[in-house]
């Protein structure tokens, strides 16, 4: 079954490339490499921002520049040489069709029923090739714009709304919270934006996916998500068929704002490129993502599956301001071959009645390094607040490794704070029992995982739990022998 | 049917079965009794191709089909049915989802159709009736929090709804009470057919008084030493093993 035959259109489309142009302007120049307070004017200028966000990157970069790289994580690389990546550069032109995407990626694609028309985007052919999405993405536009929702572009929103930017950017993750969001601050090229207007339950899954300008946002992504009072939105971020990039080193932020009896669900597929089998070549995935819960009532829920990268930084979080304010954490984290992850959660209480609930399962393989790290934070004014956790591991053979690093602090004595925490193994016993049935053994350990992940995917939308599923199962695939 | 010529297998160094000769035709139930260590599971496992066994001879056919070199799956779908002595429990995985599963990779490999989720749960929910188990069981996880009896029961439930050529049954008896035991010996005797063969291996010759074997064999040292009719059972029960093996054995 090759695209060819499949799919003639795509076929045509590619031959006739750049017939309808970019959609933006594609001026051809770079930055050298390097970083330094002229680069950061430069990316400024070439996206003509406005003196505010300029002035914030170079406090960023300042703050940055006397910052080290934490080390606190229980992952292992050699050290990044920041003066040697570029931090803005035109976007490249992909493969001109999928004849030049790399084999093993259109496999993948096939394994997990990727729609056809949905690969030549996914692999990054040139955009002019993927015209059903692009009308799919124009037509969503038009309906959301008439609710009075915004969603677009972190550029674009710099220039449609800057009153916005101003007043929400670094207002959940300020530009000195951490080394690697500091760096972000100062380079971000580009990333999403979305506002939802008071009142408006926002009637679809908000995609990155959907949004064809996001293609190539490039490895410092800036997202900024606000709901306004009583306002719900459900946000997908990635997607399950497997990213490839050139730039290893990706540090994106993403920033969350509910007010008063909002509701914000942001559910993350992580797939990046975790490295060969001896973990050459994967992406450092080192991401600060933070919801703020500011008004009353209001809920943030993060889902997150993380198969990909080489190493995985991670911690969304919730700051729980707003009285009976909730947050969650869902989340799987798959470390195969030669993958690091250290991921979990803070849950900062503040606010009187906040709820938390964390749930992490860790799956370990191969000689994959999982770390499960967690915050539970109760502040004195925090009354009556509660949290429950639950972390599992699962271990695949004898040369993986887990491990659960929970703190819990609490200065409220009328908090209620349950931890509980699991380490199996994937047991011989258990597949032979699938195979005595008729199962194969890949089937069987795949029951078995996704068994095990179920109250992470029962908090998935339907579509993404079902890709999830079958994504585990070809991260995990070859793993028991 | 099943023919087993010269079984050898051992466990690492040590070696259990010392040459097994066995044939069950269609629609007998055969009984394997014996002292403890007298390979009884051992033969259950390597007849369903449990890792961890080495077989050193001999050979076994199903309908004619030589089982040793299947995969476990393949002899599942080639009709053998083990009932686990300690069924494994996975969690998350729900019970409905994966007997559905088990019974579609077994049609599957006979080139027949899937059934869908709506048919499953007719042809399953006929199926728990005679077995006197709860719909319940249904939606739980697998094996996940039963009692002792449950997950019998639940093997039970399973076997009735794969239909395999062969079910041998592993001390299935065990941790029973009498109810128990009787509403499992219910469901095999009900399962039991001209086609459908057993090997029921037990210690104690209490389940043989519910589901009547038309042989007996008793097992020691890795070999049949003696094969009976159902009275061989009752007369094991009331000598014990010793008289046949020269040791001081007793059930």
């Amino acid at each position: 079954m090759t695209p060819k035959t499949q799919e003639p259109s795509v076929e045509k489309v590619t031959s006739e490339e750049y017939k309808y142009g970019f959609v933006t302007d594609i001026e051809a120049d770079s930055a050298p490499p390097g970083l330094n307070e002229d680069i950061i004017r430069f990316i400024s200028h070439k996206k003509k921002e406005p003196q505010f966000l300029l002035e914030w990157r170079l406090k960023a970069y300042r703050q940055w520049l006397k910052m080290k790289t934490p080390e606190w994580a229980y992952v292992q690389y050699p050290p990044i040489d920041y003066q040697d990546i570029i931090y803005y550069s035109a976007p490249k032109a992909g493969p001109k069709s999928l004849d030049e995407v790399d084999p093993e990626i259109l496999k993948t694609f096939e394994k997990l029923g990727v729609p056809m028309e949905e690969r030549a985007m996914l692999a990054g052919v040139a955009v002019d090739a993927v015209f059903d999405s692009v009308s799919v993405g124009t037509t969503f536009k038009k309906k959301l714009g008439e609710m009075g929702v915004i969603f677009c572009s972190f550029s674009e929103a710099v220039h449609e709304h800057p009153e916005l930017i101003e007043q929400y950017l670094g207002s959940v993750v300020p530009y000195n919270d951490n080394f690697y969001a500091a760096l972000n601050s100062a380079v971000f090229t580009d990333g999403s934006f979305c506002y939802i207007p008071k009142g408006v339950r926002c009637p679809m899954e908000l995609s990155t996916y959907f949004r064809i300008n996001a293609a190539k946002t490039g490895q410092f992504e800036r997202t900024l998500l606000i709901a306004d009072e009583d306002a719900y939105v459900s946000y997908l971020e990635g997607c399950t068929a497997p990213m490839r990039d050139e730039n290893q080193l990706h540090a994106a932020v993403v920033e969350m704002v509910a007010l008063k009896g909002a509701e914000i669900k942001y559910s993350t597929v992580q797939n990046w490129y975790p490295g060969d089998k001896d973990g050459k070549g994967g992406i450092y995935n080192f991401v600060t993502k933070r919801g703020a819960c500011r008004g009353d009532s209001s809920k943030i829920s993060w889902t997150q599956v993380e198969t990909g990268s080489a190493i995985t930084w991670k911690y969304p979080s919730c700051i729980l301001q707003g009285d009976n304010s909730v947050g969650e954490f869902y989340s799987v984290a798959v470390v195969n071959n030669m993958q690091q992850a250290d991921t979990g959660t803070k849950m900062i209480h503040l606010g009187k009645n906040t709820k938390s609930t964390i749930v992490s399962k860790g799956i370990s393989a191969g000689k994959g390094q999982n770390t499960y790290r967690g915050l539970v934070r109760i502040q004195p004014a925090a009354e009556n607040a509660h949290n429950y956790t639950q972390c599992d591991s699962l271990l695949m053979g004898d040369k993986c490794g887990a491990h659960t690093v929970p703190y819990i602090e609490v200065k409220n004595n009328t908090a209620k704070v349950g931890h509980e925490a699991s380490t199996s193994k994937i047991g011989e016993d258990q597949i032979f029992y699938c195979q005595q049935r008729g199962l194969s053994k890949e089937d069987a350990v795949n029951l078995i995982v996704n068994g095990f992940c179920k109250e992470v995917f029962r908090k998935l939308p339907m579509e993404f739990a079902v890709e999830a599923q079958k994504l585990l199962s070809v991260s995990l695939e070859g793993s028991v022998g | 049917m099943l023919i087993i010529k010269g079984l050898k297998a051992r466990v690492e160094d040590k070696q259990i079965l010392n040459g097994i000769d066995l044939t069950i035709n269609p629609g007998e139930v055969h009984a394997i009794m014996g002292p403890n260590g007298s390979g009884k599971s051992t033969l259950a496992h390597v007849l369903s191709g449990r890792p961890g066994y080495e077989i050193t001879g001999g050979e076994v056919t199903l309908d004619g089909k030589d089982l040793l070199s299947l995969s476990p799956e393949d002899r599942a779908r080639a009709g053998v049915f083990l009932a686990f002595q300690y069924p494994v429990e996975i969690p998350g995985v729900n019970n409905t989802y994966f007997l559905k599963a088990a019974l579609n990779a077994i049609r599957k490999s006979k080139g027949e159709e899937e059934l869908d989720a709506i048919d499953f749960l007719e042809l399953v929910k006929a199926k728990l009736k005679p077995l006197k188990m709860d719909e319940l069981m249904l939606q739980r996880a697998v094996n996940e929090g039963f009692s002792g009896g449950e997950k019998k029961k639940n093997e039970i439930l399973q076997m009735a709804v794969l239909e395999p050529k062969l079910g041998i049954l592993d001390e299935t008896d065990s941790g029973l009470d009498i109810d128990a035991l009787k509403v499992v010996a219910d469901g095999v005797n009900a399962l039991r057919g001209k086609n459908r063969s057993f090997l029921v291996v037990t210690h104690y010759q209490r389940l043989l008084d519910y589901i009547v074997p038309d042989q007996v064999h008793v097992l020691a040292g890795g070999k049949i030493i003696k094969t009976g009719g159902k009275e061989l059972a009752l007369e094991l029960e009331e000598k014990g093993y010793g008289w046949l093996t020269g040791e001081k054995v007793k059930a």
